[in-house]
């Protein structure tokens, strides 16, 4: 049942990374990445019960954790130029 | 004994139905023209694949702290992947990507 799931999440992660590949933008790259982080989170806690091991939901809720901020770290690199703690002038106020 | 084969069947449907929305929205993250139409296989697969799963596994896991642990995880999933996928949208916007309106011919698939 478990490698039932698993396999349709190995599936899964072929077609997202397919998606990272050819996405021509790169705003379809980052979500692809998004989606396969989410997908991590799931193979590690299907992995976890597969093998019987309760400790990897720790490591899978981590990792949702970090990829969210990952995300949104890339994000404030787009829409900022930079990540550092210059004068941030936002695509916004450049309009001005 | 009835009792657990009720629970069995009833984690086995959650989880191939979560596989099933998982490579469903896969395959719509492929297919679909524009960047603006694959944010809602994102969706499917962060709400419906992940939400199915591991309801399936808490189910597996019965009334035990790895349940708690399953109902952080999705809680987590469930607030912060809408949030990441509002953020791209909106830098996606401001980044000057215009949505596909019309299926022209020149876009790229």
């Amino acid at each position: 049942m478990f490698s039932a799931a698993i396999i349709a999440i190995f599936i899964t992660m072929a077609l997202t990374l397919a998606r990272a590949l050819l996405g021509p933008t790169v705003y379809d790259r980052l979500l692809a990445v998004n989606s396969f982080g989410t997908l991590t989170v799931l193979l590690i806690a299907v992995h976890g019960f597969l093998m019987g091991r309760p400790a990897f939901l720790d490591i899978a809720l981590v990792y949702a954790l970090i990829s969210f901020i990952g995300t949104i770290a890339v994000l404030k690199f787009f829409e900022y130029g930079d990540l550092g703690p210059g004068e941030r002038v936002s695509f916004d106020e450049e309009q001005e | 004994m009835m009792l657990e084969t009720v629970r069995e069947g009833l984690s086995w449907a959650c989880l191939l139905s979560g596989g099933f929305f998982l490579v469903a929205g896969g395959i719509g993250m492929l297919r679909l023209p524009d960047f603006y139409t694959r944010m809602h296989p994102a969706g499917v697969i962060d709400t419906m694949g992940a939400g199915l799963i591991l309801l399936g596994l808490m189910i597996q896991a019965g009334f035990s702290l790895v349940t708690v642990k399953l109902l952080l995880i999705a809680l987590f999933l469930l607030f912060t992947s809408p949030t990441a996928v509002h953020a791209l949208a909106k830098a996606a916007r401001h980044g000057g990507l215009e949505p596909l309106l019309v299926n022209t011919e020149e876009n790229d698939e």
